[in-house]
């Protein structure tokens, strides 16, 4: 699989690790070089210093052949612009982004953007802990999550460079 | 009206007062506290301090029964994405987005935003008009750039040159607006000779603009 990420954080890099690590293709796009750093030495994807908003530099780092594209700069407004580039411009199967307000993230579930609102999920998780409940809350948030892609996306979802559509949401 | 400006930078301070003093109903947002501060000192009810983007602010502001929407901050993502809640979410029936990187134009277009305002476009067009080195000169863009009106001055070589209006052939859905001649604008009469010296005025597509060069191009 070939996946784009945009942002060099925290989550990005451990991604991008996790990633490479299962042997995909990855690039990740960070403003600032000094963030490739979380990466550690033995990353093994590509690193590219740009813009996740500049279609130039998406064009670079290989957007118009990704299966996937994932933006988690720590900005809700770029995330959001950048994962609509990917889906209305490139046609990204996969389009996967990090938003920490709650209302932007439902709102732009619709647009076939699956939108992983962290904020919701910490304190939907930590509800049901709190509670000592079994964990339905947190379990119905990652459904969310997971439907909204693919009823979004049904038919388009998987890898663009595999025959075979998987179905359903990759999540 | 009632319009809700996003960004209470320059333009944003600006556009409020005129639009105050043209008696309007006004809203100005700043996300800063302490821009939004002064902005509340000077400008009273005028302004508060909030995120266009939030839902929770834009409930309370009335996003729902707003005219308008206009979203003038320094971060095209940022005025991105206060339109598309504005129309998606409330309705509201008219978005303007301030587009400072020319290259995000045509994408917010895409993305559904009914116009946008790109200074560094109009300002490079102003510049084209001033230096008048290309035959066809941009004047304005209309209905969200597809379509333009552009301004050609005919040299005496111009192969449209003793020819009248109705002789000029030109390109798909593209018409001749008006001649300037002398500094007198006229309507295209059919039977119109053209001049040395004519400024025509013609609406054509983006695309097509590049075809009026051989239409009114040296012989």
């Amino acid at each position: 699989m070939r996946v784009i990420i945009v942002g060099c954080g925290r989550v990005g890099s451990t991604l991008a690790r996790m990633l490479a690590d299962a042997n995909h293709e990855v690039v990740i796009v960070d403003q600032t070089s000094d963030s490739f750093r979380r990466l550690g030495p033995k990353y093994r994807g590509t690193r590219q210093v740009g813009s996740g908003t500049d279609i130039d530099a998406l064009k670079r780092a290989g957007i118009e052949k990704a299966d996937v594209f994932v933006s988690v700069t720590d900005g809700d407004n770029r995330n959001i612009m950048a994962a609509q580039i990917a889906r209305s411009v490139f046609d990204v199967p996969t389009v996967l982004t990090r938003i920490y307000d709650p209302s932007r993230a439902a709102a732009y579930r619709e647009l076939g953007i699956q939108t992983i609102c962290t904020t919701t999920i910490a304190a939907n998780l930590m509800f049901d802990l709190a509670e000592g409940e079994p964990v339905t809350e947190f379990v119905q948030e990652l459904q969310n999550v997971r439907s909204s892609g693919g009823s979004a996306a049904a038919g388009n979802s998987g890898p663009r460079t595999s025959g075979a559509n998987a179905g359903g949401a990759a999540a | 009206m009632y319009c809700i400006i996003v960004g209470g930078g320059n333009v944003g301070y600006y556009l409020s007062k005129d639009l105050a003093t043209a008696g309007h109903e006004v809203l100005l947002l700043e996300k800063d506290r302490q821009r939004a501060a002064r902005l509340v000192e000077e400008l009273g009810e005028m302004a508060m301090q909030g995120d266009g983007c939030e839902v929770r602010v834009m409930e309370e502001v009335g996003f729902g029964r707003a005219d308008v929407i206009v979203a003038v901050t320094g971060e095209d993502e940022d005025n991105l994405v206060v339109c598309q809640m504005a129309k998606r979410k409330f309705g509201v029936p008219r978005t303007i987005a301030r587009v400072n990187s020319p290259a995000n134009e045509a994408l917010f277009n895409k993305l559904g935003i009914d116009t946008t305002v790109s200074a560094t476009r109009i300002i490079f067009n102003l510049l084209e008009q001033e230096i008048e080195s290309d035959l066809v000169v941009p004047l304005a863009a209309l209905s969200r750039g597809n379509l333009e009106i552009v301004q050609v001055e005919l040299s005496p070589q111009s192969r449209v040159v003793g020819k009248r209006i109705a002789e000029v052939v030109m390109p798909a859905g593209a018409h001749i607006v008006s001649v300037i001649r002398q500094d007198r604008g006229m309507l295209p009469a059919p039977e119109a000779v053209l001049e040395t010296g004519d400024s025509v005025l013609a609406l054509v597509s983006t695309e097509l603009e590049n075809e009026l060069v051989s239409t009114f191009g040296e012989v």
